[in-house]
């Protein structure tokens, strides 16, 4: 066998790839990243949609970025910055009565509101964001392992059990009681406004199969508020330059660190000898050899296509096919040759986050459709525009604005895949609600279903998380028992991308866990040392 | 091929093998019992006289219900070698070998018989169903899997004059059939596939033929066999010749771990005698075998499973075993007083050491109920060597004419 180059291959370059990359490189590793793709950063992509106008592809807002990925890797000495913190989120409504939820999941409630109302949003929104912070410390550490645990593992519990009784007596029994329900049956109890309840909902169930009726919607909810951005808890922020800007950092950090790039190399399978990973075969049947592996592709993709079910024991595989993976939302990107004119939003409202949903109920509905396979007649929408807040984004007096459409279910019965196309329509249909005249303002498009994230970004069911995300997905279960702790059954291959815990959204969290677990195992293997160490 | 019920099914649960009309117009005492949704014999006519048919004679047993799985396709061996623990490179076309198959954690789910027919087709049989943990193994091979339980009737013909039976049935060239061989048989009955296998540790034979021509088989062999003593007999007698042959059964000795509730029932083949069929060397990966390499690595395996030999006469069925007399260290699976090598004998389950290097000062406490009164006995009980009962019969080939 000859000498590998490298010490470690990271499969993927999305930004737990590039985040796995860069920090692998830190510790002194040689390690080389290979994206299938022509530029790096998967969903995390700001992307040309016409000449001058770049869009966030996917993702468009950062609300999870992991302060410890950020202080690490020194993110800001490569270049990332944010052009808005803190965004504030406004619910519109078509009789031009917006309510807008200002600071860090509506600190402040702008608009026309009763006072009790504003009284009940205070209580609950606190409680949310307590409960979340119990959590949030679960929702970013190594998950703990129930069998054959360490004392690491029953610190990351304990700290967790902990968390809950240092609530108090009566927080910590309506947190237990909380814990499991829906956000609908939540909101319920103390809220009665219609926007605030479409807008609070919505949040909960962006980016799930839920609707807001569905069990442990409240689930997600928390974990989208365990995020924070700039440092504030739950606060959403847009970097300078779109989302991509986060991924040129993290390419930055990696490069910066000796970390190889090659784009245009995707892998084909991976290198399985004596039961370890030992490199990989490109598309272009070219092979790569390195002692370790970590992958930041789609855990099933990676074990059941990469490895191939002949390396994993039965159960494995039986779980890895079970994990739900089906995306609901639609994304579309705009270019407009003006300003998007939103009923009763000013100039300052664009620089926000924008929230269609009439009420809760017109929420479920919507999923209602998704359920039985076909889109929803009345989609929800999440807008920004980021030219709003980075005018580099697009010609002066220009704009681009990104949507969010809820539902667009992965899975369509047959006779909805001619939908496409009316979906889209009935996307623009409730925008031109919202923004009279928006449509005749388009210079150019690019709409995306999840069929085609998949196509395009090679995840699964095009789901935003690499997998539901729901209880029995999460923790532990994450992407499926067994393999939670970011390693799999055979030495030197890892997974280190959304698939595994805690999740998705562009954080670098899994990156980060991963990482420390291939350090913490290479610790005593030679195999694994930094540096030239390895070779012999 | 699945039947339709009929309506009325929950009126009689229980299926009639292809068979049962002939073991129906046999049974005096009406002992059946539910064997894999079937109606089996428990005993036909008189539970010794089947048991000295087996020894003594040939006896003809019904294993139509015994569970089936046609596994065929380019990928058939590589499949084979990744489900079961034993090395299938080397089990040859026309031959059969006797394996077990474990989930992730190395635990047995079941234990059987692989037939290869060809290089590309093989037929499992085993006593639990596993069609579910079959197809998902399949995942990543070219390889078709079905059920066949209904779609073949089987019979077991064991015994000292089996083979007699099976020449004079026109079984031609039976003769040169070796133990674990497999092969095709033009008779009058049709064609008719043949294993020189058992479950009774003698000199015997399983036939396998499509459901229409189960009852020419049965005929074919029966008139055959009265010269030769054939005797039809239930489970009862068969369950005795298997624990003189020391053979192990899934539900008795071992619990197949999908079946077990109680997470330490679970058992490696290392703890049930099966560690000599895991082959952890063979080139492909096989379910459990981390967790196998894992176990035998670090030696911890946590029970073993023994044969006993017992002073007295007395079956010490579920009866305790202890260490010095005091300590707990095992259980008794399977018990009888064995008419053939006229010993009373066990099989155990051992909490490790014991059984494995402590093997000395062994008690049983058997509990005898004497005329509605339990009568509570200390014997000493000897670690032997399995099988209790191997004849030379068994493998001699060609067989002798008894």
């Amino acid at each position: 066998m000859p000498t590998p180059s490298f010490d470690a291959i990271v499969v993927g370059g999305g930004h737990n790839g590039l985040a796995a990359a860069a920090l692998l490189g830190k510790a002194g590793r040689r390690v080389l990243l290979l994206e299938a793709a022509d530029a790096v950063g998967g969903a995390a992509r700001t992307v040309d949609l016409a000449p001058g106008f770049r869009v966030p592809e996917i993702a468009h807002l950062a609300n999870r970025l992991h302060p410890e990925v950020v202080r690490r890797l020194d993110l800001k000495r490569h270049g990332l910055a944010f052009a808005a913190t803190n965004l504030a989120t406004t619910s519109l409504s078509v009789d031009g009565r917006p309510l807008t939820l200002a600071g860090a999941f509506g600190e402040r409630l702008e608009g026309d509101i009763a006072e009790a109302e504003r009284v009940a949003w205070a209580a609950l929104r606190g409680k949310l964001l307590r409960f979340s912070g119990v959590l949030a410390p679960f929702l970013s550490q190594v998950p703990p392992r129930l069998k054959n645990g360490g004392i690491a593992d029953m610190m990351t519990l304990g700290k967790l059990g902990l968390g809950i009784r240092r609530l108090g007596r009566d927080d910590m029994r309506e947190f237990l009681r909380m814990v499991l329900m829906n956000i609908a049956d939540v909101l319920d109890e103390e809220i009665t406004d219609d926007r605030l309840r479409a807008a609070v909902a919505f949040d909960a169930v962006l980016g799930t199969s839920l609707g807001p009726r569905s069990p442990n919607s409240l689930m997600t909810l928390f974990y989208r508020l365990a995020g924070q951005a700039n440092g504030v808890q739950a606060a959403t922020a847009l970097p300078r330059g779109g989302m991509g800007a986060v991924v040129a950092a993290l390419a930055s950090a990696a490069t910066a660190s000796g970390v190889v790039i090659r784009t245009g190399a995707g892998v084909a399978s991976i290198l399985v000898e004596d039961d370890r990973a030992t490199g990989v075969v490109l598309a272009s049947g070219e092979e790569i050899r390195a002692p370790l592996v970590a992958s930041a592709m789609n855990p099933a993709t990676t074990l059941l296509s990469l490895v191939g079910a002949r390396h994993l024991d039965t159960g494995l595989v039986r779980r890895l096919t079970h994990v739900r993976s089906k995306g609901t939302v639609a994304k579309l990107n705009l270019a407009l040759d003006g300003p998007p004119p939103f009923t009763g939003l000013g100039a300052e409202g664009l620089t926000g986050r924008l929230v269609t949903a009439p009420s809760l109920q017109a929420i479920e509905t919507a999923f209602d459709a998704a359920k039985y396979g076909r889109y929803s007649d009345e989609p929800a929408l999440e807008i920004t525009v980021p030219s709003a807040t980075d005018p580099a984004l697009a010609p002066a007096g220009q704009h681009v604005v990104s949507i969010n459409a809820i539902y667009a279910p992965f899975r369509l019965k047959p006779d909805s895949e001619a939908g496409r196309e009316a979906f889209e329509a009935r996307i623009l249909a409730v925008l031109e609600r919202h923004a009279p005249g928006i449509g005749s303002r388009i210079v150019a498009k690019d709409f995306l279903t999840p069929a085609d994230i998949e196509r395009r970004h090679r995840i699964p069911g095009g789901h935003w998380h690499h997998g539901e995300l729901s209880i029995d997905q999460m923790f532990m279960l994450r992407p499926v028992l067994g393999l939670a702790q970011y390693a799999t059954p055979l030495a030197g291959l890892y997974l280190c991308g959304a698939g595994s815990h805690p999740g998705g959204g562009v954080s670098g969290a899994p990156a980060l866990n991963a990482v420390s677990r291939i350090l913490a195992d290479g610790k005593g293997s030679s195999l694994f040392a930094a540096g030239g160490k390895s070779r012999r | 091929m699945r039947r339709a019920l009929p309506r009325e099914h929950f009126e009689k649960p229980l299926w009639h093998t292809p068979f049962h009309p002939r073991i129906a117009a046999l049974m005096t005492h009406e002992q059946w019992y539910g064997w894999g949704g079937y109606l089996s014999p428990q005993v036909i006519r008189d539970e010794e006289m089947e048991y000295f048919a087996i020894r003594n004679a040939a006896s003809l047993f019904d294993v139509s219900p015994m569970v089936k799985y046609r596994i065929a396709g380019p990928d058939a061996e590589a499949y084979c070698d990744r489900l079961t623990v034993r090395d299938v490179s080397k089990l040859k076309p026309g031959r059969v070998h006797y394996t077990a198959w474990c989930d992730d954690e190395g635990k047995v789910l079941d234990d059987g018989t692989l037939f290869r027919f060809s290089p590309t087709e093989f037929r499992l049989c085993c006593q639990e169903r596993h069609l579910p943990w079959l197809l998902d193994s399949a995942i990543g091979y070219d390889v078709e899997i079905a059920e066949v339980t209904e779609d073949i009737a089987a019979l077991s013909l064991q015994g000292p004059t089996s083979y007699a039976v099976l020449r004079d049935a026109g079984f031609a060239g039976i003769e040169t059939l070796k133990p674990f061989d497999i092969r095709a048989f033009e008779t009058a009955a049709g064609p008719v596939t043949v294993s020189r296998t058992g479950f009774t540790g003698d000199l015997g034979y399983e036939l396998f033929v499509p459901p229409d021509q189960a009852l020419a088989l049965w005929d074919l062999l029966w008139t055959a066999g009265q010269l030769h003593r054939i005797v039809a007999i239930g489970f009862a007698a068969l369950d005795l010749a298997r624990l003189e042959a020391g053979f192990i059964m899934a539900g008795s000795d071992f619990v197949p771990a999908e079946h077990a509730i109680r997470a330490d029932r679970r058992r490696s083949p290392y703890e049930i005698g099966l560690g000599w069929l895991v082959a952890l060397d063979k080139p492909r990966h096989f379910n459990g075998k981390r967790a196998l390499a894992a176990e035998k690595a670090k030696n911890a395996f946590r029970h073993c499973l023994v044969a006993l030999d017992i002073d007295g006469n007395v079956p010490a069925e579920h009866a305790l075993v202890y260490h010095r007399g005091k300590r707990e260290v095992g259980h008794i699976t399977a018990a009888a007083w064995s008419p053939t090598v006229k010993r009373n004998i066990a099989l155990a389950s051992m909490t490790r050491p014991y059984g494995d290097t402590v093997v000395n000062d062994l008690w049983v406490e058997i509990y005898a109920l004497r005329e509605l009164v339990y009568s509570k006995s200390l014997v000493r009980a000897r670690i032997v060597e399995r099988p209790f009962f191997n004849p030379k019969r068994r493998s001699a080939t060609p067989p002798g004419v008894f």
